[in-house]
């Protein structure tokens, strides 16, 4: 194999990782701040493709309108999750939270199949995403170089929000001590509610990029990014915003390397978020950004 | 300025403060000494709105019992908890923010100002972990964090647990300061021999009510206060 092949797919590898980021983000924060592992989270994902797919080829918006308004929609949704499903179960043990979430996700998934139907819709890509570049022989599909550079443009807005801004400090403090938070005067469930908000919206701007990577869609396409998302999450620290987008870039690299090196693995490409998973649990259950779990999170 | 009357505080089948009235005046230094487990901690944790509780909480004429604790905070009571409770992965200047949290951004600076003057090691540590401070500088943080909030009322949960006894008088000096600035304060200690030398009025709690009252100085030559709280024989 070739520099140039391996270039190539290196970007790709690192576009599905801005994707699996993207996602693990919402998995890690919301954990941060009520530690519950929300396995709907991939699901509020898919809800966020639709939304897309109905703003474009129902209400007729422009791409960019249909994209800035499935983002705050999926934001909503993601609030509106909490409040009805998690939040009246705030000091209830973490294992009735968990098994409300996969509740949640089995509800989203067949609301869904109900109301769409499970025949895979596809996703219009506008023409702005659908092109692709030769650089010095590489070539690169468009969405694959956009979608890193919103990623990452994504991570660096939150963690300005999380180190300068009222609410974003008070999200960090939130993820080590609750009480103590709500001493100072904060609202918990507001700042909560806006965890929600911020991990939805990244779920959602995952979702349109997948969508347009993947230009298929389906009311169970939120399960398995979601799960790699959460081994993403799980790889770089759960808790740990930069952590989750390192965990995301990992998975998504390793995944396809893993198929361009050896091809007749091709058929296991959605073993190797799991197989890295596992040795993460095994050998450092903290992952790679995680630090003692009482010393609070981002 | 607070009026407590007959609070209840349970935990599932525990009774922790059994039906306890008392009063805390503008202006004063009010303590509750009594041992571990007598019900301090879950007192002042009713009147912030941290735990549930039944009965009569007044202060400055409202009724806060069941409001949320951020709600209360707003009002202007302020607790320092016990253990001190920092934001260890905060900055110091992060942990300040926090304590003004609803505090316009104008009117946080001289705030700032105030609380490294009132503690200049905060200053020099700034942009440093809460988590790297001593334990006694951890106490100096939750202080100047419960301040910043201007609040009228301060409460103190322990504020000498486990600091040294130099660091202690320090903290005990400041308490004396503030209040002489006007600031009322509910002070709850085991150290019931500091607590009753800077306080004007002193409730003794036991298993959940209170046993005896008076002022401090009174208590601190009651022969049943000396013998079960200052170690005398």
């Amino acid at each position: 194999m070739n520099t140039t092949l391996i270039l190539q797919q290196l970007f790709n590898g690192l576009a599905l990782g801005s994707l699996y980021g993207l996602i693990a983000i919402g998995y890690t924060m919301v954990y941060g701040v009520i530690r519950l592992i929300n396995f709907a989270h991939g699901d509020v994902m898919m809800v966020g493709t639709y939304i897309a797919i109905l703003a474009v080829s129902v209400l007729l918006l422009p791409w960019w309108a249909a994209f800035l308004l499935t983002i705050f929609a999926t934001a909503f949704v993601g609030v509106v999750i909490d409040k009805i499903a998690y939040k009246p179960l705030r000091n209830a043990s973490r294992i009735s939270s968990l098994i409300t979430a996969i509740g949640v996700s089995f509800f989203l998934e067949n609301l869904f199949l109900v109301i769409f139907g499970g025949v895979p819709k596809s996703f219009p890509i506008p023409a702005l995403f659908s092109g692709t570049l030769h650089i010095k022989g590489v070539i690169l599909p468009v969405i694959s170089i956009i979608v890193p550079i919103v990623a990452l443009a994504f991570l660096a807005i939150l963690m300005y929000i999380l180190h300068n801004t009222k609410y974003g400090i008070a999200m960090r403090a939130l993820s080590l001590d609750m009480d103590t938070t709500r001493l100072m005067g904060a609202n918990v469930d507001a700042i909560i509610s806006f965890v929600f908000a911020i991990g939805s919206s990244l779920a959602a701007a995952g979702g349109i990029f997948w969508a347009l990577k993947y230009p298929s869609i389906n009311p169970l396409m939120g399960i398995m990014p979601g799960l790699k998302a959460f081994a993403a999450a799980v790889l770089g620290g759960i808790g740990s915003v930069p952590g989750a987008a390192i965990g995301g870039f990992i998975i998504g690299i390793v995944e396809i390397l893993a198929v361009a090196l050896f091809p007749p693995l091709a058929g296991y490409k959605d073993a190797f978020a799991f197989l890295l998973l596992i040795f993460v649990l095994l050998f450092k259950p903290t992952g790679i950004m995680g630090e003692d779990l009482e010393r609070g999170r981002f | 300025m607070l009026k407590v009357k007959d609070l209840d505080v349970y935990y599932g089948v525990i009774h922790a403060v059994k039906g306890i009235s008392f009063n805390v005046p503008e202006g004063k230094i009010v303590t509750l000494i009594g041992a571990n487990g007598a019900g301090k901690s879950s007192t002042l944790k009713a009147i912030a709105g941290l735990v549930k509780s039944k009965g009569n909480i007044k202060f400055l004429g409202h009724d806060i019992r069941g409001k949320q604790a951020h709600k209360i905070s707003n009002m202007g009571i302020s607790l320092v908890p016990e253990g001190r409770h920092v934001f260890v992965n905060l900055t110091i200047l992060e942990n300040l923010r926090m304590g003004g949290f609803n505090k316009k951004h104008s009117e946080l600076e001289p705030l700032y100002e105030k609380a490294f003057e009132l503690f200049p090691i905060l200053k020099e540590r700034a942009n440093q972990k809460a988590g790297t401070l001593s334990g006694g500088e951890q106490q100096m943080l939750a202080l100047a964090r419960a301040l910043m909030s201007e609040p009228s009322l301060l409460m103190l949960d322990e504020p000498s647990l486990g600091l040294a006894p130099k660091i202690v008088a320090e903290v005990f000096d400041i308490v004396k300061m503030l209040n002489s600035k006007g600031m009322t304060v509910l002070l709850v200690e085991q150290n019931a021999a500091q607590a009753l030398k800077i306080a004007h009025y002193a409730y003794v709690l036991e298993n959940g009510a209170i046993t005896l009252e008076d002022e401090a100085k009174a208590l601190l030559n009651n022969e049943q206060v000396r013998k079960s709280y200052l170690g005398e024989m």
